[in-house]
């Protein structure tokens, strides 16, 4: 009993139909929600709605981590060994690709992006799950010589339930980078993803049931953050959560888990990313990277390359550089062929991020180009830069999270690591010169989880991702990710101490 | 111009095809010198399946060169893991899908049912390359801290290089798998040399590596006598590293070979005598299973058979009759016959082999408690044979048979059991029977093999190790180890801040 979203695409960049389930996902199950309420979903290069899903509260909830406790302890976790996970993880992952422009037109319609960058980010998916699929049978533990007396060794568990948390800016993508490693180390899931773009994270579980995962092992609850995402964090029988989104309700989830029952917590905040082009670097390279850095996905990006620190030498000519490559950046619906970027993904963000250039203006900074919405229906704000900034300016100190890039000058490469280091936050750094012992030096140096040399973030599979300082604790990709989901046990077997 | 065999399946009317070439560069293709053929022989019925092209000496240089080439161009560090992955994740479906067509082979050319080949060997190797699909992108070397103010120092576990790989006639799929999964997932080429009495399997293996998408030269494959083909990988030049499973006679000329070379790695995985103890407190029907289908697994032809069982003395009287009660519930047949749980030996030296042994048995005063009677019929059969009140210095005892033939002795301290089960040059693997915990760890502890299986024998894990000690190996195979075996490593100081005090 539920019901369906069918789409039809007939544009340049993509033709067919997409069919969503727009249930919850309990159980192998499409249901109704507990309260029959519904979220409606809206197409922010329009502002029109486009359908509702039913939106899961904490009753959805509980029944959801109720089934996924039940898959953990009967069909999943250890019950299942690591080299069947694996093969079901690579069977979702052939079915992903299958599915690629299905899913990738999805989730361009719901999230406000290219159709052409969405493609990419579930392809890139597909490559994170069968990394994973790769693991699962190589989760090993250790052993180690005590003495004669004692044989030990620590195992490597699931946890058991994990809760995943989800935003709506990259929401297939980050699905699969939590899920992935997830269930390859034997962990049963329910996720919520962003109420503000629910549809892919449905297609992702329709998926899993056509893979052949035995049922409640992965459940889907869209819904808000207030109430299913709480009631997520509350849960007493969900053993970890893994969280991205901003740094202010990353704090509440810390909070939530200590108050309840400390559960473990991953969790990928913001970022307020410097960027530090050297006079040596090279400056049209730079101003490439730096135009894909700050304005992909309209700057929603946690490790948008947001704030931008030239040597005094290049200043001028990096900037006029910069404001011909923002200019030329052409903005609308993500399936036409003439776009290069699409909208902010609300009218809330869009909200926002406008309050954030007002302040800039008051506060003095030299705007040089974009500032206003553009012109026409939906959530478009015109890629804009700041230059002259200073450290107190809040453009320079607050996660704006569009499209606008803040552009300062320094001299000496001391003063300039100090003032990329002064700030909360420490999930990216780039670094863009041609003197690679200063490339490393500064790397070193900089309080960054991941620092990019002469490119902005350009992730890889193998490759941890995770932020330093309040932008976050644990890491996502590469092996690292598996200690999120695994817990480790000791074992000792006494072979002869009496007492 | 592909020269193919066609080779009748029995009970159907369907034929399978062979190209009869050598496997080079993607391609069927002669010697380039030499007429030589290998006679293929169908061991059930002792008649010749088929001739196949035998590579020579020059043969073999060709192959090295395509996967030197290969390995420069194509593959090695031209190649990211991901692909490698990929590519040998679409392999193992290959095989898959073709499990029944080569299972038939399998079994036309080495004997052993169909059914086993099929739902064991081909199911083991499929997981296998699976296995180390998922290794292929996650190779990582260490950072490591030196000092911060001067120096990176970090290491790159590269790919070896061209790996010569030579594999035995026992499990010609299994092996084949276990070489050519974790060489590929670290990034080598491989020149492959299949057993010159079962290389059947190996050439249609290669028609789907084709298929998959391997680029040319990646693998070779050049069936050949292990004195031409075999000899000459093992003293080449260009060849960078060798692995070896067969006897342990020939393991130390490969040995020798590549020491008077060109110091090429080695890795080898040789013979056994692996011996299973009985405790008191086993649960007896169910040792004697596992000690029965130590030995006749596979007719015996298993690097690991457990060709010695010891009984303790108070269980001895009970435990034998249970042990001969099993081990002649196993139907030795033909490999097209369903009921089947073994086949013939592979080939007729292997026959007169293992039959010499039983002689030797019988002649130094080992007790016969079942078998030694030859078949009239065709085919190499032997049934399972087992001797009795073995003591340490028989033939029986010493040597690997290699066949069904089981020696039986017995202890009575858990010390004495221990120091029997080690009196051998060989450690490839051993098996413990016992439901004290204490004593399976102290006995498990004490034990000089490379596996060691607890209350069970050989059942492998394509994630767990396997490999000799002592005289039955160098290296390991399965599970992470086996990259080790592949990879090469090199370590990079890169200086940023130091400079030299100039002269010292």
């Amino acid at each position: 009993m539920s019901s369906t979203f069918t789409h039809q695409f007939d544009t340049a960049l993509f033709k067919g139909t997409i069919t969503v389930n727009t249930g919850l996902f309990i159980d192998g199950q499409w249901v109704d929600s507990v309260s029959k309420e519904t979220i409606d979903v809206i197409n922010p290069v329009t502002g029109k709605k486009l359908t509702q899903v039913a939106a899961g509260d904490a009753n959805d909830i509980d029944i959801a981590v109720k089934a996924a406790s039940r898959a953990f302890k009967t069909s999943w976790g250890l019950k299942t060994p690591g080299h069947q996970r694996g093969r079901l993880l690579y069977i979702l992952a052939d079915l992903i690709e299958k599915n690629v422009d299905a899913i990738a037109a999805t989730e361009a319609l719901d999230a406000g992006k290219r159709f052409a960058h969405a493609q990419r980010e579930v392809q890139g998916s597909v490559d994170v799950v069968r990394y994973y699929a790769g693991w699962a049978d190589k989760n090993h533990g250790k052993t180690m010589e005590t003495s004669e007396e004692k044989f030990a060794y620590t195992r490597h568990e699931p946890i058991g339930v994990v809760g995943l948390i989800v935003p709506w800016n990259f929401p297939f993508s980050i699905a699969t980078w939590k899920i992935a490693p997830a269930l390859a180390t034997g962990n049963t899931i329910v996720l919520k993803q962003s109420e503000v773009t629910p549809l892919s994270a449905l297609l992702l579980a329709a998926l899993v049931k056509e893979a052949g995962f035995p049922d409640g092992v992965f459940n889907v609850i869209p819904g808000y953050g207030s109430t299913a995402g709480q009631a997520l964090i509350e849960h007493q029988a969900v053993g970890k959560v893994s969280f991205t989104g901003s740094t202010f309700v990353g704090r509440k989830i810390m909070e939530t888990a200590s108050k309840t029952n400390l559960k473990r917590v991953t969790l990928e905040l913001g970022g307020k990313n410097p960027v530090i082009v050297f006079d040596d670097a090279d400056l049209d390279q730079a101003v490439k990277w730096m135009t894909f850095g700050t304005f992909f996905h309209s700057g929603q990006v946690c490790a948008a390359s947001s704030r931008i620190y030239v040597h005094e030498k290049v200043y001028d000519a990096f900037l006029e550089r910069f404001v011909v490559a923002a200019n030329s950046i052409r903005q609308g619906d993500g399936f036409r062929e003439d776009a290069d970027q699409g909208p902010l993904v609300s009218q809330t963000q869009l909200d926002r991020v406008l309050g954030y250039v007002e302040s800039g203006k008051q506060e003095g900074a030299r705007l040089l180009a974009g500032g206003t919405r553009s012109e026409g229906t939906g959530f478009f704000l015109k890629p804009t830069i700041f230059a002259d900034a200073r450290p107190d300016m809040k453009i320079v100190r607050e996660e704006i999270f569009g499209p606008v890039g803040v552009v300062s000058k320094f001299k000496t490469e001391e003063e300039v690591l100090e003032l990329a280091n002064d700030t909360q936050y420490g999930l990216a750094g780039y670094v863009f010169t041609q003197n690679l012992n200063r490339a490393i030096r500064v790397s070193s140096t900089l309080e960054a989880g991941s620092v990019f040399v002469n490119s902005t973030a350009a992730t890889a599979p193998q490759v941890p991702f995770g932020g330093f300082k309040q932008s976050g604790q644990g890491k996502e990709l590469s092996e690292y990710a598996l200690e999120a989901f695994t817990q480790v046990k000791a074992v000792h077997i006494n072979l002869g101490m009496t007492l | 111009m592909a020269a193919t065999a066609q080779i009748s399946v029995p009970g159907t009317d369907r034929k399978i095809t062979v190209s009869t070439g050598l496997f080079i560069d993607n391609q069927f293709v002669p010697s380039v010198d030499s007429k030589e053929t290998i006679e293929c022989i169908n061991p059930a019925t002792e008649e010749v399946l088929c001739s196949i092209t035998a590579a020579s000496v020059k043969d073999i240089d060709v192959a090295v060169a395509s996967a030197r080439a290969a390995f420069n161009t194509t593959w090695g560090k031209n190649v990211t893991g991901f692909e490698r992955s990929r590519l040998l994740n679409k392999l193992a479906d290959l095989i898959e899908r073709n499990a029944q067509e080569l299972a038939e082979l399998e079994s036309l050319n080495n004997g052993k049912p169909v059914r086993l080949a099929r739902d064991a060997d081909i199911v083991d190797s499929v997981g296998c390359l699976r296995y180390y699909a998922g290794w292929a992108d996650k190779i990582t070397g260490q950072t490591i801290e030196v000092d911060n103010k001067t120096k990176m120092a970090f290491t790159k576990h590269d790919p070896i290089g061209v790996c010569g790989q030579i594999i035995p006639w026992n499990y010609p799929i299994s092996m084949w798998a276990w070489k050519v999964a974790p060489a590929l997932a670290c990034g080598c080429t491989i020149v492959m040399k299949p057993s010159e009495f079962t290389p059947l399997t190996a050439l249609k293996l290669s028609e789907l590596v084709v298929e998959a998408g391997f680029p040319p030269g990646v693998i070779n494959t050049v069936p050949s006598l292990g004195s031409v083909g075999g000899a000459a990988m093992s003293s080449h030049l260009d060849i960078d590293k060798v692995a070896f499973t067969g006897s342990t006679v020939t393991g130390r000329k490969i040995m020798a070979a590549a020491a008077m070379s060109n110091l090429k790695k080695v890795s080898l995985e040789l013979g056994g005598k692996s011996p299973q103890l009985i405790f008191e407190s086993a649960n007896l029907d169910e040792a004697a299973t596992w000690a029965a289908m130590g030995v006749l697994f596979n007719t015996g032809q298993d690097c690991c058979a457990g060709s010695r069982v010891y009984v303790q003395d108070k269980i001895y009287d009970k435990f034998l009759p249970i042990l001969v009660e099993k081990a002649s519930q196993l139907f030795v047949g033909h490999g097209f016959d369903e009921k089947s749980g073994c086949g013939p030996v592979v080939s007729k030296v292997q026959y007169d082999k293992v039959w010499s042994y039983i002689e030797a048995g019988k002649q130094q005063g080992a007790r016969l408690v079942l078998g030694g009677e030859k078949r009239t019929e065709k085919g190499y059969y032997v049934d399972p044979t087992i001797f009795a009140d073995v003591t340490p210095d028989m033939k029986i005892v010493k040597d690997e048979i290699f066949g069904p033939v089981l020696s039986v002795g017995k202890f009575s301290t858990e010390e004495e059991a221990v120091k029997l089960a080690n009196d051998t040059t060989y450690g490839l693997a051993a098996g413990l029977h016992s439901n004290d915990a204490g004593q399976c760890m102290r006995v498990s502890s004490a034990l000089e093999a490379g596996t060691v299986w607890i209350n069970q024998y050989n059942l492998l894990n394509n994630n767990v190790p396997f490999g000799g000690k002592k005289q039955s190996g160098i290296g390991r195979e399965l599970g992470s180890y086996a990259l080790e075996e592949y990879t090469s490593i090199k370590a990079v100081h890169w200086n940023y801040g130091e400079k030299l005090d100039w002269p010292l």
